[in-house]
């Protein structure tokens, strides 16, 4: 393999690794706070990179104005799938949350299937992703510059809620303690919203670049990168956001790279991820970052 | 004597069983008989679903793995050897099973070998994933479920790739089919009401306090993952053997879809909920088939949405889970004694209800 063709390699598994960084967030941010596993995450995922199909292909907006009304968009879907499908069950026991997870994942897929077709569209990809650059050489695609370059500005906004707002600090202290946050007269239904609104803008705009590296969208294709985040999310340690951004990487890297590595192989590329899963839980169940988990009686 | 009037009765509604598959095998017509197959195989599947999911508590989403897993296992066991070289034209079968198959008299070696295969894949997937507190399991399944599929597209060698395998005897009727869910319910029934089984309840009801009864958790869960995945196998090879035919979209995440709603709307624990849910499932699939294709009442124009189908069941589970939590049996079992004490108008005993958590 020469090295040009390793170095773009490289960039293409950074590119796919901070994609499935910014939709891990969603899952970890969520587990942290109610331990739910939002199977719904991926779909929502679908649904940002629709509505920007949708605002651009359709609407003809120009692009700075779709990527943020869609961002805004999904984060309402992501209010409120919590509002009426989570927040009412918060107290159940927990496989009746996982259950209607399930079920709004398969609910909002089937829906999609039925008003918008099953068959893939063409995005129509941002003139700025589609341009390829020559540096010193190497010819690398836009994409694979842009998106670990829009990662990183997201997710420098994302540190600096957490940590230095009022409502970043009130997320923390809902994911260490929610009976002592809401005594502390925290709206704690308000924060859990924000979360979700959080995590859902975030899977939005990794669903728009996403739709740029990948350009067709249909209804089912969050579900794969639903798991494969979610999968990073375990491997960065569960409820840690700092742990979802590299476990996304190192996802995205070691997909791209077997595959690069062992052309053969690439039918079996998901297989890896998945063994990749099986290997974490054996050997490091709480993840790279993960702190031990505390039983609570 | 109350024991013996139990007895006499289970013997009873078994003679009732007998005499109405040897009734329905001669006089139903081959679209009733498949879907009078198809109610069995899904009450094998949800039964056996409803050990991980209702009675302990822990979520699984992988039984269309391993009803895959039990497919190909007796695909690959069933199937003719003349019949393989045929099949197999992109890559030959390789070693052990190219050369020799069972015969069609040994098909019950053959299911319960599909199961222990499906056992094994469940130990494997249950191994890293039982030992951990949260919801592990969950995930997992779900990515093993997806994993099946996408090494059944893969390893042609084994399972011939996309095509599928096709041709095999068809050798499940009403006899195999009801006696597998009659064999099922009886098995797990027994599981339920052993001491393995309030341990299970125990280990949903509150882990921690389970453990510290001394109850193994870990143990009790894989017992139950493990069974479950074992019965599961069987329905999975009892339906290739149905419908003769097996590739890798048959075992759809939707297949495990369909048997969530069966165990939810049945009601999680309920082994009588979920034997009968299932029958309920086959027939209202077959109903509801209308829907999506077009209609054309004279004053109403149905133009028919292909997907519709499961958009309702989603939209039911998702209320099931809301407002319904209980589904239609809740914790309820069927029982003789219910039954005598129903005919001689007397109080049903409570002390046996338990709380569904």
């Amino acid at each position: 393999m020469s090295i040009e063709i390793f170095i773009q390699q490289l960039l293409n598994g950074i590119s796919l690794g901070s994609l499935y960084s910014l939709i891990a967030i969603g899952y970890t941010m969520v587990y942290g706070i109610l331990a739910l596993i939002n199977f719904a995450h991926g779909d929502i995922f679908m649904i940002g990179a629709y509505i920007a199909f949708f605002a651009v292909a359709i609407y003809a907006l120009p692009w700075w104005l779709a990527a943020i009304l869609t961002i805004i968009l999904t984060a309402c879907v992501g209010m409120l799938i919590e509002r009426v499908a989570y927040r009412p069950l918060r107290d159940e026991p927990r496989i009746s949350l996982l259950i209607t997870a399930v079920g709004v994942a398969f609910f909002i897929e089937n829906l999609a299937i039925v008003t918008l077709g099953a068959r893939p569209k063409g995005f129509p990809v941002p003139a700025m992703m589609a341009t390829n650059f020559d540096i010193y050489g190497f010819r690398i695609s836009g994409v694979s510059i842009w998106v670990p370059i829009l990662t990183i500005c997201l997710l420098a906004g994302l540190l600096y809620i957490i940590y230095r707002t009022k409502i970043g600090m009130a997320m923390r202290a809902v994911a260490k303690d929610i009976e002592a946050t809401r005594l502390m007269g925290v709206n704690v239904d308000r924060v859990i919203m924000y979360t979700f609104a959080i995590g859902s803008g975030l899977a939005a705009a990794g669903g728009m670049m996403w739709a740029s590296k990948y350009p067709q969208i249909q209804p089912l294709m969050g579900m794969y990168p639903g798991w494969k985040a979610f999968t990073a999310a375990v491997v960065g340690g569960i409820g840690n956001i700092t742990g979802a951004m590299i476990g996304g990487l190192i996802i995205g890297v070691v997909e791209i790279m077997t595959v690069a590595f062992f052309p053969t192989l690439s039918g079996f590329r998901d297989a890896f991820v998945f063994a990749i899963l099986i290997i974490f839980l054996l050997v490091k169940p709480t993840g790279l970052m993960g702190e031990p988990l505390k039983e609570k009686v | 004597m109350k024991q013996r009037t139990h007895l006499l009765l289970s013997i009873a509604s078994i003679v009732l069983l007998v005499a109405i598959i040897w009734w329905a095998d001669g006089n139903l017509n081959a679209y009733y008989t498949r879907i009078a197959n198809t109610a069995a195989i899904y009450i094998v599947a949800a039964v056996s679903y409803n050990l991980i999911n209702g009675t302990v508590g822990a979520l699984s989403l992988g039984p269309n793995g391993f009803m895959a897993l039990g497919g190909y296992t007796i695909a690959l066991l069933m199937l003719p050897v003349m019949q393989k070289q045929m099949v197999f034209f992109l890559e030959p079968l390789i070693w052990p099973f190219s050369e020799f198959s069972l015969p069609p008299s040994l098909y019950l070696v053959g299911l319960i070998i599909s199961g222990i295969v499906a056992a094994i894949g469940a130990f494997l997937i249950g191994w890293p994933c039982l030992r951990l507190k949260g919801d592990y399991l969950a995930i997992a399944t779900f990515g093993f479920g997806e994993i099946i599929f996408v090494l059944a597209n893969n390893m042609l060698f084994l399972t011939n790739g996309a095509l599928g395998i096709k041709g095999l005897p068809e050798l499940t009727n009403l006899w195999w089919s009801w006696g597998m869910a009659a064999a099922t319910i009886f098995l797990i029934k027994n599981i339920v009401n052993s001491s393995y089984g309030r341990a299970m309840r125990a280990v949903r009801d509150n882990e921690v306090a389970a453990e510290a009864m001394g109850i193994n958790v870990t143990r009790i869960k894989m017992l139950a993952f493990v069974t479950s995945g074992f019965f599961g196998g069987i329905s999975g090879a009892l339906m290739v053997m149905l419908i003769s035919t097996i590739s890798p979209t048959l075992f759809m995440f939707t297949m495990t879809f369909n048997l969530l709603i069966i165990v939810v709307l049945g009601g999680l624990g309920s082994i009588t909920g979920a034997a009968v849910t299932a029958v309920l499932f086959s027939v209202l699939q077959e109903v509801l088939r209308t829907v999506e294709s077009p209609l054309n009442l004279g004053f109403i124009q149905w133009p028919g949405i292909p997907g519709m189908r499961m958009v309702v069941f989603s939209i039911l589970l998702i209320l099931m889970m809301l407002f319904y939590r209980r589904g239609l049996f809740g914790s309820w079992e069927f029982s003789w004694e219910w039954l005598l004490s129903k005919l001689r108008r007397k109080e049903v005993p409570q002390c046996q209800q338990q709380t569904n958590k």
